[in-house]
């Protein structure tokens, strides 16, 4: 079984962004760059089902400009046997993305996709969905737990009311929650072998798809700032407080 | 102009996000359908009429919509969509897990988590983990759109007299298939609804010492949250988790208890009304957003909370 594992090179986690001077847009000069947790969350499954015998090859693919080959060299170091780079210099909506991942899969015909649930930059939690859509996949989203069985998977998902456990006919596309797995740490040796590993690069243009923006981005601003707070000195001024002050309890 | 809701609901009652998502529909503009996909669900379809300012509702009843799985519920909303200018649904699991499909049926490229809505093609939505709000403009001509609820006070689950129109089941997919769902049960408000949160984290050392917080949360009739921190530890289940990749709550009063305030976790407590922060680290940054800030150990802070209510 082929898996397929698109990512997303994105700013690091711990960054705290804010918006340009102007306003047109968030300010990513020098910050730290990474790969998408959720989407080392995705890789990882993968990896863990080759070690299991039951994936054959784990292939990496990002949309992206060229700088994304560092977080493939990544995805590679924890194990993924392959890297496609789908390259372009415009920053890309979740659909013109899936519609550049479905010509990679249509090629591939892998048994699987494992992509994050979201991005953390656009936090726009779409991408696997509208893959499965275009591919007329069945689809899994925010996965705990994968089991393969033969042709199909069951995959036990995380909602708002608890989990839910789905079927799914293979091939699908799952979507990766935080508690599916922890992910490894890529040793060195396999950082040195992962700049051996196969990465192939495409440019987007070769490949007959309206990338066109459907969106116009008009400004980005800070959110409103919370009024600054006290510090209280007990349990009692707490409650005294929160009665007489705010009002909230009675 | 006209938009559709899609409901949000158990088969038996209409979800409470559903009202605020039809509060977003509002301030579009233009008439409100609501669509209610289930099985055996006249009572939701009954209770959707009842929402003001709704038009008509749409009741596709059959089993097949029983546990809303995205391929069939998608190509049934696809079905319809000609007739509106807007598909609306919250921004919930659910219509997560449904809206990006149908979005991408219809070529169109869906606004995630709206906060705001601007006109009827320009919205703000936050990005970063809240760290920003974007403000974007649609150029296509279904714009297909999820709602953070918070961010919409809720219409009137009464005073609407819609007509109820049958439509039967199109485009039932087999690609997947319902096996068995765990729903957590609780005598407590649900925590996207809850008046008031009191939330545990990492500080909390245990499942067991949530006892802690939920005698106090019976006081308030407060719902009980967490950090991510707290629930990949096993302290709780995966749905008390609030935060940017979690739940989204903005209560009346979110206290939170041994939550050190990650920028992850603010993005999803941020917008409450009022904010406690109970922390043994003075520098912690959940004081930076806390309206009453209390230095302490919780393990004595919150026994001596829970005798002064
Ligand atoms: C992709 C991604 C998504 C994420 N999504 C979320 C999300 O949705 N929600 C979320 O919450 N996090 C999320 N996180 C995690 C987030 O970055 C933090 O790691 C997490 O919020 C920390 O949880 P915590 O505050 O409970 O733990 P810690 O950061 O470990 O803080 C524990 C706090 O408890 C205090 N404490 C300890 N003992 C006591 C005591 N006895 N009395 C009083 N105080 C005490 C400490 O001083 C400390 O401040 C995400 C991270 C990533 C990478």
């Amino acid at each position: 079984m082929k898996i397929v594992v698109p990512i997303k090179r994105v700013v690091d986690y711990n960054v705290k962004v804010r918006p340009l001077g102007d306003q047109s847009d968030v300010d990513l000069n020098n910050v730290k760059m990474a790969m998408n947790p959720f989407c080392e969350i995705a890789i990882e499954e993968a990896v863990r089902l080759k070690e299991a015998g039951t994936a054959t090859e784990v292939i990496a693919v990002t949309v992206g400009k060229s700088d994304s080959q560092e977080q493939l060299r990544t995805a590679l170091a924890l194990g993924a046997d392959r890297a496609i780079l789908i390259e372009t210099n415009s920053l890309l909506e979740p659909l013109a993305i899936a519609k550049a991942l479905t010509k990679v899969i249509e090629a591939e015909s892998p048994q699987l996709v494992i992509l994050g649930k979201q991005a953390i930059d656009g936090d726009n939690n779409q991408t696997g969905q509208m893959l499965a859509a275009l591919l007329n996949y069945g689809q899994a989203t925010f996965a705990s737990k994968i089991s393969i069985d033969g042709d199909s998977a069951s995959v036990t998902r995380e909602i708002d009311g608890g989990l839910q456990t789905i079927k799914v006919k293979l091939p699908a596309i799952i979507t990766t929650d935080l508690r599916l797995n922890e992910p490894r740490y890529a040793s060195l040796p396999n950082i040195m072998k992962a700049k051996k590993k196969e990465l192939d690069v495409q440019p987007i243009d070769s490949m007959g798809i309206d990338t066109a923006p459907r969106m116009e981005l008009l400004s980005v601003e800070l959110p409103a700032a919370r009024q600054e707070g006290i510090k209280v000195e007990s349990v009692e001024e707490l409650v005294g407080k929160l009665k007489n002050e705010a009002k909230v309890i009675s | 102009m006209s938009t559709l809701v899609i409901a949000e609901h158990d088969n038996t009652n209409l979800k409470p996000a559903t009202l605020n998502t039809v509060a977003a529909a509002n301030a579009i503009g233009g008439a409100i359908h609501i669509l209610v996909a289930g099985n055996s669900c006249q009572s939701v379809a009954d209770e959707a009429a009842a929402v003001d300012g709704v038009e008509k509702v749409i009741l596709a009843d059959d089993s097949a919509y029983e546990n809303h799985l995205a391929e069939s519920i998608a190509n049934l909303i696809k079905s319809i969509s000609t007739d509106y200018s807007h598909i609306l649904a919250p921004a919930t699991t659910f219509g997560k897990n449904v809206l990006p499909r149908l979005s991408a049926l219809l070529d169109v490229q869906q606004i995630s988590e709206i906060t705001e809505v601007v006109s009827e093609d320009t919205f703000k939505r936050p990005i970063y983990a809240g760290s920003c709000i974007a403000t974007v403009k649609s150029s296509d001509a279904t714009k297909v759109i999820t709602v953070r609820a918070t961010a919409f006070d809720p219409v009137n689950a009464s005073g609407g007299s819609a007509s109820i129109e049958s439509i039967s089941a199109d485009g039932v997919s087999d690609l997947s298939s319902f096996l068995n769902e765990e729903i957590a049960q609780s005598d407590r408000p649900e925590l996207t609804a809850a008046g008031i949160v009191i939330s545990g984290g990492r500080g909390m050392q245990s499942g067991d010492n949530f006892h802690l917080l939920e005698t106090i949360a019976d006081k308030l009739g407060a719902a009980v949250g967490a950090s991510r921190a707290a629930v990949d530890a096993g302290f709780v289940p995966n749905d008390y988790q609030v935060g940017q990749t979690g739940k989204i709550v903005a209560p009346d009063l979110y206290i939170a208890v041994g939550i050190s305030g990650a920028i992850q976790h603010l993005a999803g407590m941020k917008d409450s009304k009022v904010i406690v922060a109970i922390n043994k680290d003075e520098d912690a940054p959940i004081f930076q957003v806390a309206d009453y800030g209390l230095v302490a150990d919780l393990f004595n802070a919150l026994p001596e909370l829970a005798d002064q209510l």
